[in-house]
């Protein structure tokens, strides 16, 4: 009962506040809602036994991504912004579409089986924490998709930098 | 009593469904991309969803590269955005019409 009124908690507020992301005005307030947003799906990790992603969510996300969203969010001009209609014209098309998706998705979900259930039980990943469990298979079987991001990374270092830098005058 | 496994993959999609509402009617291009990512966090809680309930690894692997494919992916786009706002001094994609599309 009370996993469920915490799960009730946490997706209740998850859905409402990716509501305010989508639908304000400001987009400095949009930013503020999503950082509140991914402490909530933080939470939820935890609530699933996952505190290495819960960890990661919260630095990368919330500490990294949304700072970079901040930063160019404040090179907009915010009286424009707040002057001139949110939503392009043909909103409730876009609403239809979203929610025939929606309806698919859950009507599908009746028809879910279950695969087989591997070895990393509670227990077993709660004895040698969670942590350790993902790293050791990080680093064994999914070291080559490992190096892979990495590369990804660099890429996009030097993208970032050569899209952003002014053009100098030669 | 254990949360059944539904309820998440519904959370997941509702928030999925409002990421892509987002995407196909907001003009500001940084919504736009907000909302991207909110699609991905959504895939993100099923995949650790489904991690848990058939207590496998997997899904937690493929949550860390998803974000860190997101982390480049942010980076990249938003130094775009950069680039667009220093060129056409507005951020709403109806204004966007050098493609003719």
């Amino acid at each position: 009962m009370l996993q469920q009124l915490f799960f009730g908690y946490y997706a209740f507020t998850i859905i409402v506040l990716s509501l305010f992301v989508v639908t304000r005005k400001n987009p400095v307030h949009s930013v503020m809602w999503m950082l509140l947003l991914f402490f909530h799906i933080a939470g939820l990790y935890l609530f699933l036994n996952a505190e290495f992603i819960a960890a990661i969510q919260v630095i990368v996300y919330a500490g990294a991504i949304l700072v970079l969203f901040l930063f160019v969010v404040l090179l907009l001009n915010l009286k424009e912004e707040i002057s001139i209609k949110r939503f392009v014209g043909s909103w409730p098309a876009g609403l239809f579409v979203a929610g025939l998706l929606f309806v698919s998705v859950v009507t599908v979900l009746g028809s879910y089986v279950q695969g087989p259930i591997g070895k990393y039980s509670i227990e077993a990943v709660r004895s040698e924490t969670h942590t350790k469990a993902l790293g050791k298979l990080m680093y064994t079987e999914y070291l080559f998709p490992f190096e892979i991001a990495s590369l990804i990374l660099l890429v996009a270092v030097i993208g970032a930098i050569v899209l952003a830098k002014r053009k100098l005058r030669s | 009593m254990m949360v059944p496994l539904n309820w998440y993959l519904i959370l997941s999609a509702a928030v999925f469904m409002i990421g892509m509402f987002g995407f196909l009617t907001r003009k500001n291009v940084i919504i736009m991309f907000m909302s991207v990512e909110l699609m991905l966090n959504a895939v993100n809680i099923s995949l650790v969803a489904f991690s848990h309930y058939l207590q496998d690894m997997r899904g937690h692997i493929l949550v860390f590269f998803i974000i860190t494919v997101t982390a480049a992916e942010a980076a990249i786009g938003l130094a775009i955005i950069l680039a667009l706002l220093r060129k056409k001094q507005t951020a709403h994609v109806d204004e966007m019409n050098e493609m003719k599309g």
